[in-house]
């Protein structure tokens, strides 16, 4: 930080204590709030969230498709090629994908389905349609969590004018909280940073659906700036 | 941006004789109330959850100093950078010091109403550097050359065919009969206009809904995915977020997602809610290069302790304007600066002076929809009487205003009197609205009955008609 701008900091904060009428917090008070950032305590989680596992994942797909997503539903991984031609001749879309190097993505028998051009990457300019994996799910509002990483570029999120989402059901989840729990469960790395960095990805997108705008006449149009379709393959990966 | 706030009766007077302006409004009114309410009504929690947003701002705003620090450190642990900017002249010069540094000569920007307020797009194109709104509702305002009149919908203002004119004017490499048959295809091209844009921005400039202390993560909010193009193509993101937008945990911003949308557009959430924190990690194929945060005060600080703290909540939903009366009737670029309705003013006379911004808080009916919808609970009203004593105190309030509160309350503080100028009241009112039960034009309160006629007063006062039902043991 330049040296004006820490005096600045310096100024800000002292008026903030000034008008608070106090001076820097005593350590007690400090370490109260320090204990708060680390276990991070849940507030009042809406109670449509908690559900049976079936109606849980019924809840989601009604949500989603509220919001003007489709749902396919995928038996088994070797399926979901299939699903995917299907999908992009029903749409009248060029079979040509931009795929996430995720190891599942590329595990799956896409030469069974020899007419699709496949790509694996980030989104380029010319890019269609994208396949992409899906960290976790939400019932609660049915919003698709795609942190980003190496395996799942953000560009492929907001680029095409289709995204393929394909979900594993074990991953949908109740609220918005319980798909932070699995973040943070999954990613955190052992280190001595601040305490979020270590699972914090440097993006997550919470995705509800196709991009879409009010802005003219107060009326919605779908297909703004992001993908005008978002089609979700659901795998079945558990009993329920 | 021009500051015309001073002016506020002529621009209400212009914009209820304003045809156009007065559909687009109409159209606006019903729609945002009645999505509001059903999104409300579908979750039951929605009354609890306005009072732990409101309790969870006031904690913050308690130990603000603790979690602005706590948030830099994380975002400088992330590879990122904090820039403390105390006023909006520092935050402008910030930008454009970070868009030289990295060579800059477009910027893409999401909707920010911070960029607003410090009057950004003036100064980065007096710079040299061409800023590209690309919010569609931003990006025609910029096209017309006029500040956005609403704080989530910039164009509210318009209709259709004033975008299809603006269009045909400034995309002028496209056929000039092409068709507008349908809204999608204007939104159809300027999907395509803007697409070139993004792609060849080297900086990309948004604001944050929410700053989270926990992890270092700057939130935005929107529809289009136009605030994700911004953030992710260009080589140096730079976000734009004053003070009060800091909360603890990802569970915090949780709790005021919740409410933002359901209050704002009436959506349970909105299409894209994205948490960026720093610059592309290693491995990853896309991102920016370099994250900066400019960090506003701008007058926030000096609002904390003073009768004005609460307005420090605001998430800037815009549910208070949504159901303002006089909001509804004039629009948002009457009010004459960047925040207009309710919150606009209570906020602006605290930003530009309340003695340019005086004529605000008096534009207000006081009926107090704007605190029973607002997500945190300010008390609105409250604070826009504030301004209004104040504004007496500095013997700001025209001379037939001090002048009229003066007779009143001499009156009101003697019984008799009160008494007497109420009965005349009721008498003359009752009997020039004697035929239609309705006053059509009064002499000293023209202002009024131009807009509307008065109902006329049955010629009883209150407490006569209390005194006789009274006796009759009816009262």
């Amino acid at each position: 930080m330049a040296g004006s701008e820490a005096d600045a900091k310096e100024r800000i904060l002292g008026r903030i204590r000034r008008g608070l009428r106090r001076g820097p917090l005593p350590p007690s008070v400090a370490g109260g709030l320090i204990e708060r950032l680390r276990s991070h305590p849940r507030n009042l989680v809406p109670a449509r969230s908690r559900l049976p596992r079936a109606e849980q994942v019924a809840l989601w797909r009604a949500n989603i498709e509220r919001e003007h997503a489709t749902v396919a539903d995928a038996e088994r991984p070797e399926d979901i090629p299939g699903l995917v031609a299907e999908y992009l001749a029903a749409q009248n879309l060029p079979p040509a994908l931009r795929l996430a190097p995720d190891p599942f993505l590329e595990s799956l028998p896409w030469d069974s389905r020899p007419l699709l051009k496949l790509g694996f990457g980030r989104a380029e300019p010319g890019d269609a349609v994208s396949v992409t994996p899906c960290f976790a799910a939400v019932a609660e509002t049915g919003t698709l969590v795609f942190p980003s990483g190496p395996s799942h570029p953000t560009t492929l999120n907001i680029m095409p004018e289709t995204q393929i989402v394909v979900l594993r059901r074990s991953r949908i989840v109740g609220s918005f909280e319980d798909s932070w729990d699995l973040l943070r469960a999954e990613r955190a790395a052992p280190w001595d940073g601040p305490a979020g960095l270590r699972f914090m990805p440097r993006s997550v997108m919470l995705v509800t659906g196709p991009s879409r705008t009010a802005d003219i006449e107060q009326t919605i149009e779908l297909g703004a700036h992001g993908p005008r379709r978002v089609h979700v393959i659901l795998l079945k990966d558990d009993p329920g | 941006m021009h500051i015309t706030s001073p002016a506020f009766k002529d621009n209400a007077r212009a914009a209820l004789a304003d045809p156009g302006l007065q559909r687009a409004l109409a159209n606006a009114r019903t729609g945002f109330v009645a999505k509001r309410a059903r999104a409300v009504a579908a979750l039951p929690e929605f009354e609890a959850l306005r009072e732990e947003g409101r309790d969870l701002k006031n904690h913050v705003l308690a130990h603000l100093d603790f979690y602005l620090e706590a948030y830099a450190r994380a975002v400088e642990a992330a590879g990122g950078r904090v820039h403390w900017c105390e006023t909006a002249e520092d935050a402008r010069r910030t930008v454009v010091e970070i868009c030289r540094a990295a060579g800059a000569r477009t910027a893409t920007k999401g909707k920010s109403m911070i960029a607003e307020e410090i009057g950004l797009n003036d100064h980065l194109s007096a710079s040299g550097i061409e800023p590209i709104e690309t919010d569609l509702g931003e990006y025609i305002i910029q096209l017309r050359k006029e500040p956005p009149s609403h704080i989530i919908a910039p164009a509210i203002h318009l209709n259709r065919e004033d975008w299809i004119e603006a269009f045909r004017t400034a995309h002028a490499h496209l056929p000039p009969d092409r068709p507008f048959a349908e809204r999608k295809a204007l939104i159809d091209e300027a999907r395509s206009v803007l697409r070139a844009r993004f792609l060849a921005a080297d900086v990309g400039i948004t604001g944050a809904n929410l700053l989270i202390a926990e992890t270092g993560s700057s939130v935005i909010v929107t529809n289009e995915g136009n605030g994700d193009l911004t953030q992710t193509l260009p080589k140096v993101h730079i976000v734009l977020a004053s003070i009060e937008k800091v909360v603890p945990t990802l569970e915090d911003a949780c709790t005021i997602l919740r409410l933002l949308a359901r209050s704002a557009t009436g959506q349970e959430v909105s299409t894209y809610t994205t948490f960026s924190t720093g610059p592309r990690r290693e491995g990853d194929l896309d991102g920016p290069a370099e994250y900066h945060v400019i960090l506003l005060d701008n007058g926030r600080s000096a609002m904390l302790g003073t009768g004005f703290q609460d307005m420090l909540r605001c998430i800037r939903c815009a549910a208070c304007m949504n159901h303002c009366p006089v909001y509804g009737a004039v629009g948002g670029h009457a009010y004459g600066w960047v925040y207009p309705g309710p919150m606009g003013a209570v906020l602006t006379p605290t930003l530009i002076g309340v003695d340019k911004a005086g004529h605000l808080p008096n534009a207000s009916t006081f009926c107090g929809r704007c605190e029973s919808v607002c997500p945190m609970k300010i008390p609105l009203p409250k604070m826009m009487r504030h301004w209004r004593e104040r504004e007496f105190e500095r013997h700001l309030s025209p001379a037939a205003t001090r002048w009229g509160l003066g007779l009143w309350a001499w009156v009101a503080q003697r019984p008799w009197a009160y008494r007497l100028a109420a009965r005349a009241g009721a008498l003359t009112l009752g009997w020039l609205g004697r035929k239609r039960g309705r006053v059509s034009s009064l002499p000293l309160a023209r202002g009024w009955t131009e807009g509307r006629e008065m109902p006329a007063p049955e010629g009883e006062t209150f407490h006569a008609r209390y005194r006789r039902l009274a006796k009759r043991g009816l009262a």
